[in-house]
Parts: C-alpha cells; sequence; structure tokens
C-alpha cells in the first residue's frame, strides 16, 4: 500500500499554540517573593526564606484565607478522593495489588476492595490470595476509583462498582493530567459508538460502545481511530479534554479521513474549531 | 600573523561578539508530549534537547528508594553528529558519566527533593550540536525542563563559561573556536539570585589575580541568562494558561 509520508524541517514545524489574547493573571516563576510579611501561611509551591514568601514552581498564585499556594500548569497527578482514574497493574503482592496512575508513587489497590467475579459479597479467603494473579496481573489496565489519600501522597484504589474494574478491547492514550476538566462524570458514551473513560490522573481509555445488538459481533468500529487521532490533536494544542470539546472535535474532524487527522496542519485546524465552537458555546 | 587572537584590538572576538556579550539563547518549553517536562535550550551554536520524568516511583531495587528525598537521576549523551568528527559516543564512557554526575550535583542545590521521599526524579540531556559550553546549555536547558514538570525548585540554576583573552581581558559565553584556539576556560554554576556558586570547574589555568574579574563576568552572565530564560518560562506559562482558559486554577477572570 502506498502511503504519504510527511518528513519536514524544523523550521516548518506548525504552531500549534491557539492562545489568544485575554487578560493573563500574574504569572510566578522559582525564586520570585510572593510576600514580604509573615502573616501567611504557605501552601503547596512556595517556600519560606528569611523572612520572604516564594514560589518554587512556576504557575498563578492561589489565596484561601492566609494560605498562598502555586499551582504549576502541568504536574504529575495529585490524587483527590473520589477521582476517577484508569491505572495498569505493576504488581501483584500478598493481599493487594501496586498500580501506576501516573502519580509520583504508585497506587495501592487492595484486594478488600474490589468486587471478585462471581459478584457476591463474601469474606476474602487464603484461596482468593492465590487466584489474585488470575484476577488482575501484571501490565492490565483497570479503571479505579479514589477510596483515600495516604500521608505520604500515595492512592489507595478501589473498584467496587460495576463501572469500575479491569478494561480490555481498548485504546489507552496518555494526556498531560491538567488537561481532563473535572466533572461529575468521567464515563461517557459517544453518539459515535464509542464509549470514553477521561482518567483524571490523564490516562483516556476508549472502546466500543459495549451494546446488546447482534448486528455489531465482531466489536468492530470505524470510529475508534478518529475519536482517538480527535484527543491527540486536542492535546497537542491544550485544549481543554470533556464529552463536548471531544465530540465538537470529532464533528470537525469527519471532513478528514483518519490518516489525514495525523498531519501536523489538520490536527491544528481541528483543535482550532473546537476551541472556537467552545467559546461560542461560553458566550451565548 | 603566529596566531588568532582571541580579542582583536578594537575589542572584538572571532564571531564579532564583544567581551561581555553572550551568544543568541533561544529556548521552548514543552517540546514533548512523553516526558512529564521538556525543553529545548539553543546557545548559539550549541544545541540542547532536556526531557524530565518524575518524580515517579522508583523503578527496579527498591533498595535505592530514600525515606526523606527524592533520588535524582540525571545522564548526559551526545547525539553521534554532534561534533566535527562523527563518533560514537556510548553512554557509559566517562566523559559523560563525569558531567552527569557533574548536573546532578549542580541541580540538586536547587531543587527541593526532600518533598518526594520514596520518589525518582530522571533527567536525560542530549546534546544535538556542541559548539562550546555544553556542559552550560544542559544546565540551563535541564532547569528548564524541570520547571516545565512543575517539580519546586529554589530558584533558577544557572550556567556560564568565561575565559581569558590577551593574559587580561574576561569575556564570557565562550564557543568552540575559542576553546580550540586556546583560552583557559571557567565553567560557573549558580544560582543567580541568591548569587549563590553551586559548582566552578576550570580547564588550563591562568593567574589567581585574575580570577576575580573572571568570576564575576561568569556570574553576571549567569545573571543574563535567568532574565532570558524567565522570560521563556512566562511566556509558556501565559500561552498554555490562556489556551485552557486557566480553568486548572480557581483563579477566576
Amino acid at each position: 500500500m502506498l502511503q504519504n509520508i510527511h518528513i519536514r524541517l524544523a523550521e516548518n514545524r506548525v504552531n500549534t499554540s491557539l492562545a489568544v489574547n485575554r487578560r493573563v493573571p500574574k504569572i510566578f516563576t522559582p525564586g520570585e517573593i510572593i510576600s514580604e510579611q509573615r502573616e501567611f501561611m504557605r501552601g503547596h509551591g512556595t517556600y519560606e526564606e528569611d523572612i520572604y514568601l516564594k514560589a518554587s514552581v512556576a504557575g498563578v498564585k492561589e489565596q484561601v484565607n492566609k494560605l498562598i499556594s502555586i499551582r504549576p500548569l502541568k504536574s504529575r497527578y495529585n490524587g483527590e478522593i473520589g477521582d476517577v482514574v484508569v491505572g495498569r497493574i505493576t504488581e501483584v503482592q500478598q493481599k493487594r495489588w501496586k498500580v501506576d496512575t501516573n502519580s509520583r508513587l504508585d497506587s495501592m489497590l487492595l484486594l478488600s476492595s474490589v468486587n471478585l467475579p462471581g459478584g457476591e459479597l463474601r469474606r476474602r479467603s487464603a484461596e482468593d490470595e492465590h487466584m489474585m494473579r488470575q484476577y488482575l496481573q501484571e501490565g492490565d489496565l483497570i479503571s479505579a476509583e479514589v477510596q483515600n489519600v495516604f500521608s505520604d501522597g500515595s492512592l489507595s484504589l478501589h473498584t467496587r462498582s460495576f463501572k469500575y474494574g479491569k478494561l480490555s478491547q481498548g485504546v489507552m492514550l496518555k494526556v498531560f493530567p491538567s488537561l481532563i476538566k473535572r466533572s461529575k462524570t468521567h464515563f461517557h458514551n459517544l453518539a459515535v459508538g464509542a464509549s470514553i473513560i477521561l482518567g483524571n490522573n490523564g490516562f483516556v481509555w476508549i472502546c466500543p460502545t459495549m451494546s446488546n445488538d447482534e448486528d455489531n459481533v465482531g466489536g468492530f468500529v470505524q470510529n475508534l481511530e478518529e475519536v482517538v487521532n480527535c484527543i491527540l490533536a486536542l492535546a497537542q494544542s491544550n485544549v481543554m479534554l470533556f464529552d463536548t470539546s471531544i465530540l465538537y472535535a470529532y464533528e470537525e474532524s469527519l471532513k478528514y479521513n483518519v490518516v489525514e487527522l495525523l498531519v501536523p496542519e489538520a490536527m491544528v485546524d481541528v483543535a482550532i474549531l473546537t476551541q472556537h465552537r467552545l467559546n461560542l458555546c461560553e458566550n451565548s | 600573523m603566529s596566531r588568532k587572537e582571541l580579542l582583536s584590538k578594537i575589542g572584538l572576538r572571532q564571531d564579532g561578539r564583544r567581551a561581555e556579550e553572550l551568544r543568541r539563547i533561544r529556548c521552548k518549553l514543552g517540546v514533548f508530549t512523553q516526558p512529564d517536562g521538556s525543553a529545548y535550550l539553543e546557545q548559539g551554536l550549541t544545541k540542547v534537547l532536556a526531557a524530565v520524568y518524575g518524580p515517579h516511583q522508583v523503578r527496579g531495587g527498591r533498595s535505592k528508594a530514600q525515606h526523606d528525598a527524592a533520588i535524582l537521576n540525571c545522564q548526559f549523551s551526545m547525539a553521534v553528529f554532534s561534533t566535527g568528527d562523527r563518533k560514537k559516543r556510548p553512554r557509559g564512557d566517562r566523559k559523560s558519566t563525569e558531567i552527569s554526575i557533574h548536573l546532578r550535583q549542580a541541580l540538586l542545590a536547587a531543587v527541593k527533593v526532600e518533598l518526594y521521599p520514596w520518589s525518582q526524579i530522571d533527567v536525560f540531556v542530549e546534546v544535538l550540536h556542541a559548539d562550546g559550553g555544553v556542559f552550560s546549555a544542559c544546565v540551563n536547558a535541564a532547569t528548564l525542563a524541570l520547571i516545565d514538570a512543575g517539580i519546586p525548585l529554589k530558584e533558577y540554576i544557572c550556567a556560564c563559561t568565561a575565559s581569558l583573552a590577551n593574559n587580561n581581558v574576561a569575556m564570557v559565553d565562550i564557543s568552540n573556536q575559542e576553546e580550540i584556539i586556546g583560552g583557559p576556560v571557567l565553567t560557573v554554576v549558580a544560582l543567580p539570585m541568591s548569587a549563590k556558586i553551586v559548582h566552578m570547574e576550570m580547564f588550563q589555568r591562568f593567574h589567581l589575580d585574575h580570577l576575580p574579574k573572571v568570576l564575576n563576568l561568569a556570574l553576571q552572565g549567569c545573571k543574563d541568562i535567568k532574565v532570558i530564560l524567565d522570560e521563556a518560562v512566562r511566556n509558556h506559562v501565559e500561552d498554555i494558561g490562556s489556551t485552557t482558559g486557566w480553568s486548572n486554577t480557581t483563579t477566576k477572570q
């Protein structure tokens, strides 16, 4: 099969930035003095030196009463209770699994916080401990919810709902966690036949929508790749990811075929049109 | 003419700069999507890429993990085409191991590793084009990549080189050509805001009396570089922030 392969020089690179002129809040960079008084409390992204409160990351200031913190625009995933995450099993241990969730320490999934196959609630026996690897082994992908955050910052997950559990037959994408918009639900069924899990940790899972119709038994969905490419295009231009933005991007991308969507110009075009439509929605 | 002069009578260098002039610095943050932070930096013709992964769980051998600080792991490498003679440089050779260790020491002075116990931060730098001041360009690029990754730093870590021309004039930011002609090269890594020297290294020698003036010029170079890097960081943050509408921050407009 003959394909066009695009190789270009660095100078012909497409500028993927969509920044428009808006009012910019004050930006702090590492080492910059935030306050000269002692009356403020230091939060994340700040430190005290002599009498000064200084920033330690680049970002904008957030103030809650006396607590000042600087939030970087991009960082590793900081878990919060109730977040939906997609993760990969890295280790099977006694009574628990270790899960890579793009966080600064591996998360924990206790045997007691999963619904074992079979469904009914029961005590976890020694037999279950032996069967752990049969249920989830290294490299498996799961979706889960953050149950608890330990004092060292690592997360404890649970999958005690039919929504969560092992993932199979789909595509996982990795984007920066800051691009996932927090919303009520992170599970979406797009009308185009794809289901999406937008993990708060920046892992996005895309799979064909499960349906009871018998006509698509093969589980083959044409649109899956297009959705994947749309999300990649949005992520490259730093557009926030949520159900509406993905749907808009998909609609805007219909004029391209799947392969064309990997060309930088097309990716930026889709991102610009999506951003434009989102702005229209916001303003109306 | 016996040998080329580092500084001509009218005070110009081989490439037409004045003694206290830096080469053009261009930089870009967030050049890759796979690592947590990345940066590209050009200082004259020296071109360097840096990528930062982490902080993440320590992989391979739990015994290395520290209970009170993150492990900072640096790796320096040079592309085969980075110098005049095309030569394969395996990553484990002495020169690059030494530079990796120096880079680690320099970065440890400002990275707040104590915030991330049991974790690991990886810094990879790759030289694409070596044209003098390779180590200082690496330090500057690594600083930008760390900031892009959102890893807390006490302040910017900047590095600059300086030399002595005609045995009495100090000059800053030495190019490869000037290194070859044979000036002594002093590399200084500093924290420019608190004016602390983190790391100092010298090739060849000059009289001790000249040290204060060469050192001062190198420190001034570090401060100038800090201003350039700071502007790049601000532009980058503004750029990203206004695309995402500052939506991952609570500051409403």
